[in-house]
């Protein structure tokens, strides 16, 4: 099951959740999740739970928080879209919501449907009051979770790790 | 079939409340949360006042995070309908705990009556047992309110039951608005303290 070419850092982040005390992954698939999805779907500490689309896992980790445990959020650039309106769970009811993004239309992209929801990614996040930062080189990516997840779990606040297509690489097209 | 029913919605709703006990209820923004305050406002009461479609969603968070409580949502045809993905995310997890209740008036009753898919032909009780619910109803008479009461406490499995409610609105039974304070209360009727 375990990539060859997976990189380090994509079980980094993984392993930052999980010291962070994370008891529920709720995400909708993509490739740069794919470890922390793998190890999420095997931990028996974690709730790995799919989902049909990214706002569904808001309404989830505000649920679990009322029940006393905290989560994070995996998801696609384009799934902050989806967020949007649901967002304002968090600012209402003030509970950790941490979310970790892996960036479209943000460097090297081939697919340019993909970059208006890509370039308005962070300044989206941040209109709905979300703390936000960016990876684009492995060592930066636990040491930036690591940060986010302390100001969501101890400032009951929104944080969002943005994991750009530097970091991630090239996505190969075959034409 | 015909929009909505003909059930009085407070009375369904105070109907299951009775011998709530170790009850955990998630209201859906507008007349759901209005239903679940109009019948006696309590620590354990998460009433939603934004999010349309996510009551279901939250309901199922805390379910997993409570294993031991049922946890009751109480929703509203149209607030479903805006989250019918998030009924095939529970589906797949099945927590026995969750008992999902969408009173089921036809309307979008917050915006002035206007029809909504439920009230034009869209039955959710057959697309939740499409998506494999291990158990599904339509309760059209007030007789049904019991037995679903019992079942929810029973936490035998997830349920989700569509209660035929009159399209009329209540005066508005307002909970309080400040999500921060109901937040904390609900925390810490279950002993955790905020933080």
């Amino acid at each position: 099951m375990v990539s060859e070419s997976e990189p380090g850092w994509q079980r980094e982040v993984f392993d930052v959740l999980k010291a962070a005390g994370v008891r529920h992954v709720c995400y909708v698939p993509d490739a740069g999740h794919a470890a922390a999805i793998r190890l999420a779907e095997a931990d028996p500490g974690i709730e790995a739970v799919v989902l049909t689309t990214e706002e569904e896992g808001i309404g989830y980790l505000a649920g679990a928080w009322l029940g006393g445990e905290g989560g994070a959020l995996l998801m696609q650039s384009s799934g902050v879209g989806n967020c949007i309106n649901t967002l304002a769970l968090q600012p209402c009811i003030r509970f950790p919501l941490l979310m970790v993004v892996t960036m479209r239309g943000d460097w090297a992209e081939f697919n340019h449907w993909q970059n208006p929801m890509g370039q308005a990614t962070e300044p989206v996040l941040k209109q709905m009051g979300v703390m936000t930062w960016r990876a684009d080189a492995p060592a930066e990516v636990s040491p930036l979770l690591r940060g986010a997840a302390t100001m969501a779990f101890e400032g009951d606040s929104a944080c969002a790790l943005l994991l750009g297509q530097r970091l991630i690489g090239e996505k190969e097209w075959v034409k | 079939m015909t929009a909505g029913g003909t059930l009085d919605r407070r009375a369904v709703v105070a109907g299951l409340l009775q011998e709530r006990r170790e009850l955990l209820v998630v209201s859906a923004l507008g007349s759901p949360s209005y239903d679940l305050m109009a019948a006696g406002d309590h620590d354990r009461n998460f009433y939603l006042w934004a999010a349309m479609g996510s009551a279901a969603m939250v309901g199922f968070g805390l379910a997993q995070a409570q294993p031991d409580r049922p946890v009751l949502v109480l929703t509203g045809d149209g607030e479903q309908l805006m989250g019918l993905g998030a009924l095939a995310t529970i589906a797949l997890r099945r927590p026995p705990n969750l008992t999902i209740v969408v009173l089921d008036n036809g309307h979008y009753g917050e915006t002035g009556m206007q029809p909504s898919h439920a009230g034009r032909g869209v039955e959710l009780a057959r697309l939740a047992e499409a998506l494999d619910f291990p158990s599904a109803e339509t309760i059209t008479e007030l007789q049904g309110v019991e037995p679903l009461r019992r079942r929810l406490h029973a936490r035998a499995g997830l349920h989700l039951a569509v209660v035929k409610i009159e399209p009329r609105n209540w005066p508005r039974a307002l909970p309080p608005r400040d999500g921060v304070f109901v937040k904390n209360r609900f925390r810490q009727a279950l002993g955790h303290s905020p933080s």
